[in-house]
């Protein structure tokens, strides 16, 4: 593989700040100190890949993969769809997108997930895909729930979709959620309100895509994804003035 | 005035959230079958080259407890310092694992083989590392840091020689506790702050 430089630096102010105290988890969570910035090395560089061989036909298909096709999961269908890119805007081919989310009833299989709305036996909430040649890729699934959490005395966590990319170096790594057009509950989220940046938000909201629907079966919603890029210059690995 | 840039801005980052096991480790999270095994199960497979090594530690927050839901990836090349992909890199490596705090008890374990010396950028070496990934609930951007080892040489590498206080350095390296076995604890925040990296 020949050498494409280093990662373009982070944009701190992109990203929500790792204390915010109306999220009030983070608050024993968070670093005190200032991170120890450095250019890129190759340890972040490089990164985990992913084959074709480790995707199971249903892998990306939330309304069957739990009963492996046996039975559908209850709820709205839809296909979420979109582009991994990096900031040049060059698509990131064959890297790994994988997801989770609560069923339609706003509730998650898991042990510690208390909620009232029941869980849908034939729901397990995850999945998991390759981007192809152009970085697509896309998910058919149901929307999830609303849910309430434990934070403020009533706050309420908006439609959401987990999403974890990989891209091709470490150093790219990105956890992050999908909101829904026209939710309400997105203004009043105190963890969607961690992003400062307003534009920022709203590239987390997935607009719905009528073009991409199919009649009589399931809605679209696009959301694209924009991993950090690494620079690819004339001028790179030359020693500094020449 | 000015011309429009074309790139674009990295998507942002939220939090993993409570359930991140679902998704990255499903097995750990009580949805086990959905595929044939999680994903990262471990860094290297029989054969690997190298010496075998233990990681334990807990990640800890700033009241000094240690997080039930932490989920951690980690990255590394084989023992000659090649990662996979790379012209003679063992293929008993992958170099990535994840693993999660244990829900009762708090504590990860890493087994692995260490990990060889890595260039930096330039003529400059790395001493052996194991970089890190931390991602939980309240944790709004993962955070990187990197394991090193109390029993290699640390003077040379690039970057702890670029941590100013120099008592910092330690929150980096893990400490051996017996044969192959190592300790290292990740703390959030307060007394003894784990140095994170913004790299
Ligand atoms: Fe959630």
């Amino acid at each position: 593989m020949t050498d494409l430089g280093p990662l373009v630096p982070r944009n701190r102010a992109a990203h929500p700040p790792a204390y915010d105290p109306d999220y009030k988890t983070s608050v024993t969570r968070s670093p005190n100190l200032p991170l120890l910035s450095m250019e890129s090395t190759p340890s972040e560089e490089h990164g985990p890949r992913f084959g074709h061989g480790l995707i199971g036909a249903l892998d990306n298909n939330l309304i069957l993969n739990w009963t492996k096709g046996a039975a559908p999961a209850v709820g709205e269908r839809i296909l979420v769809h979109g582009r991994v890119l990096d900031e040049f805007a060059r698509p990131v081919p064959h890297t790994l997108v994988e997801i989770w989310q609560a069923n339609a009833g706003g509730r998650y299989r898991h042990v510690k997930d208390s909620y009232f709305a029941p869980l849908d036996a034939n729901f397990g909430g995850c999945g998991r895909t390759l981007t192809d040649e152009a970085g697509y890729y896309e998910f058919l699934t149901i929307r999830p729930g609303a849910y309430p959490w434990p934070n403020r005395a009533n706050d309420w966590r908006p439609m959401h979709i987990h999403f974890s990319i990989f891209g091709h170096s470490f150093g790219q790594r990105l956890i992050s959620q999908m909101y829904f057009e026209g939710d309400p509950l997105i203004a009043r989220c105190p963890i969607a309100a961690t992003i400062r940046d307003r534009s920022q938000l709203d590239r987390l909201v997935a607009p719905l895509d009528m073009a991409k629907s199919r009649p009589m079966d399931f809605l679209a919603y696009k959301f694209d994804i924009v991993l950090r890029g690494r620079r690819q210059t004339m001028f790179e690995n030359k020693p500094e003035g020449m | 005035m000015v011309q429009p840039l074309d790139t674009l801005t990295e998507t942002a980052s939220q939090t993993a959230g409570p359930y991140v096991h679902i998704g990255c480790i499903p097995s750990f999270a009580g949805l086990g079958g959905i595929y044939p095994e999680d994903l990262g199960l471990s860094p290297v497979s029989d054969g690997a080259k190298g010496e075998a090594i233990t990681i334990t530690g807990q990640v800890i927050d700033g009241t000094g407890w240690a997080l039930r839901d932490a989920m951690i990836e980690s990255w590394q090349p084989d023992a000659a310092g090649l990662f996979p992909g790379q012209a003679g890199a063992d293929p008993a490596v992958s170099g990535f694992a994840r693993f999660a705090a244990d829900g009762d008890s708090g504590f990860w374990t890493l087994k692995t083989v260490k990990p060889g010396a890595v260039p930096a950028r330039g003529d400059a070496m790395q001493a052996p590392h194991v970089s890190l990934w931390i991602t939980a609930r309240g944790i709004n951007i993962g955070l990187q840091t990197r394991i090193y080892f109390e029993d290699e040489d640390n003077t040379a590498d690039p970057l702890l020689k670029r941590i100013e206080q120099r008592p910092r350095v330690d929150t980096l390296i893990a400490k051996r506790t017996g044969p192959g076995e190592y300790r290292f604890d990740i703390v959030l925040q307060g007394t003894g702050e784990t140095v994170f990296l913004d790299i």
